[in-house]
């Protein structure tokens, strides 16, 4: 074959695209991070402080609850769309009238911008003027408000979040579900395994790999929602709602703790690239494996 | 197996796409909407149209260009990112490079990073560093394009590695055993065979960028700004003018439901994100 300069070259606009606009902010934020620095306080100045910022973050309830409702929301949302989608995938896999007509229906949502979707979420559970809350009131004389309950405001982000994102996940496992070999599965009904030993021993191992590649897509980005939660609930009520990405923007604007918003942040993004690259190390392993 | 009626799928999907469009649904209601009946009991079923809200979007010129400048970038940048993770893709699996694993995990650890906090320094870097003479990237087309590379080229990278790994070593070896060119084996025998990957990827990096918005709120301010921070500008603090921005949202679906709709046939066989081919 050539030799790898040509390898390198051919690499080389990627590197310095994602040096210049991803490593070099990266570095800028990490040096902040060991700083005081809030421009818009009484003194201006980046103050080095040392491990301050971290130290502080060990023992900060309001990030340490964020942190912790961030784990719920990703947790819920992750899973409920890779249930939904596995479901709508495999409904997907039966010959039925207007096939086509209804996969572009489902992916429709997934073109919408966050901010849009966080729109109109907003306006269809605004107690008392949303619909919403206005069909469970009269439906079943539920009260949703997600202005003062807590889990009402968690269960919407969530709901808003599986609404969006589940097309993806469906259109993933699709891929996945339509380039497997079908002897294993003629094999298994031959041998008398019902459906559910079916699901488990046959088609969840072989889509393993693709389950793991849609977990991690689904994970990164759930993990750095923020457009569409700070227009449906702004956090509220209270912090229920105040996901790790919403909860360094309200720091870094609003307040403008420059600092700490970075350090924050320094601590998000290590703590993401550790979960996935467990993830992908799980997806790696059975390719390895079966070549070896 | 059991063989179920087709038509009780029918009623099935029938079922889910009223609720996958009820959203969509409801964002039109609202931009048919005079803002008065905004703040009494909803109705599900639409009595009339009240079309001022298109009619005024139509008549704002600073919207239509805030449209152009969104189709500029996200085109632009679509085809940037395809561009270069195919070139990239391509070293990465013909290539071997020292330590291409890391690099190619290193690349999507860009895409994780917090929006928020990256804003200060992107600003700072497009206005005080990466400059010629008076030319600063700040507010234009061709920085939002090289901004949004950061989440856009990992994506691109990871969604067209499997591809490109799919393709047989052999193939290439073979053409340039025929005395074929690097660049004319890239363009000619493995570029044909990745077009569906190659869609997707472009597909959905052009609808990554075009809704992006948290980046396009502070690093534009007029000559680049986008559709999605057009929207932004009609929440202000007397209120918020929800037809206005309704019926803008429409507009913004309309372009994105165009393109996607080119790509459909292509969307399942070309979506394998990271290492999904066994």
């Amino acid at each position: 074959m050539h030799s790898n300069r040509l390898g390198w070259l051919l690499l080389a606009p990627t590197l310095l695209v994602l040096g210049l606009f991803g490593v070099v902010p990266f570095f800028y934020v990490v040096w902040v991070s060991f700083h005081q620095w809030n421009p818009f306080a009484a003194n201006p100045d980046m103050i080095f402080n040392g491990a301050e910022n971290f130290r502080r973050l060990v023992f900060d309830e309001a990030f340490l609850a964020s942190l912790g409702a961030t784990v719920s929301f990703v947790f819920f949302a992750v899973i409920s769309e890779l249930v939904l989608g596995y479901m709508l995938a495999q409904a997907f896999m039966k010959d039925f009238p207007g096939k086509g007509f209804f996969r572009t229906i489902h992916t429709l949502p997934l073109i919408m911008a966050p901010i849009i979707v966080g729109s109109v979420w907003k306006l269809m559970t605004t107690p008392s003027i949303g619909i919403i809350p206005n069909l469970l009131d009269s439906w079943f004389g539920f009260d949703l408000n997600i202005g003062q309950s807590a889990a009402a405001a968690f269960i919407v982000t969530v709901v808003m979040d599986v609404w969006h994102w589940t097309p993806l996940v469906t259109l993933s496992l699709i891929a996945a579900l339509v380039s497997l070999p079908q002897d294993p599965f003629e094999q298994a009904q031959i041998d008398g395994a019902g459906k559910r030993q079916i699901f488990w021993h046959v088609t969840l191992p072989m889509i393993a790999p693709a389950v793991l590649a849609t977990v991690f897509i689904r994970l990164m980005d759930a993990l750095r929602t923020v457009d569409e939660v700070l227009m449906l609930t702004g956090g509220g009520p209270g912090a229920a709602t105040r996901y790790v990405g919403v909860h360094i923007f309200k720091e870094v604007f609003p307040r403008t703790n420059y600092g700490y918003g970075s350090a924050i942040s320094v601590i998000v993004l290590y703590l993401t690239i550790v979960v996935c690259w467990l993830l992908y190390v799980g997806m790696l392993a059975p390719r390895n494996t079966g070549k070896g | 197996m059991k063989r179920r009626h087709p038509w009780l799928y029918l009623l099935f999907w029938i079922a889910v796409s009223f609720l996958t469009l009820f959203p969509i649904y409801w964002l039109f209601v609202i931009s048919v909407k005079p803002a008065v009946d905004l703040f009494s009991t909803p109705d599900i079923i639409l009595k009339s149209f009240y079309w001022q809200n298109y009619i005024d979007v139509l008549n704002d010129r600073t919207l239509r260009g805030y449209m152009v400048n969104s189709l500029v970038i996200s085109s632009g940048n679509a085809v940037l990112c395809t561009t270069l993770g195919f070139l990239a893709c391509y070293a990465l699996s013909r290539f071997d490079l020292p330590g291409k694993e890391s690099i190619f995990f290193w690349t999507i650890t860009n895409r994780m990073a917090p929006p928020a906090v990256f804003l200060l320094p992107l600003f700072l870097l497009m206005t005080q560093v990466y400059r010629i003479g008076d030319f600063t990237l700040l507010d234009t087309r061709i920085g939002m394009i090289l901004v949004y590379c950061t989440f856009n080229l990992p994506f691109a990278i990871w969604t067209l590695r499997p591809t490109l790994d799919g393709i047989p070593k052999e193939l290439d070896e073979a053409a340039y055993m025929d005395g074929a060119s690097p660049f004319k084996v890239i363009t000619e025998v493995v570029f044909p065979l990745c077009r569906p990957g190659l869609a997707v990827t472009l597909i959905l990096t052009w609808v990554f960028a075009w809704n992006e918005y948290l980046l396009a709120a502070t690093l534009t301010n007029f000559s680049a700004r986008t559709l999605t921070t057009g929207l932004s500008e009609y929440v202000t603090t007397t209120g918020t003018e929800w037809g206005i921005m309704a019926a803008i949202s429409v507009f913004t679906l309309i372009p994105a439901l165009i393109v996607f709709g080119l790509v459909q046939r292509h969307i399942v066989t070309g979506l394998t994100f990271g290492a999904v081919k066994g």
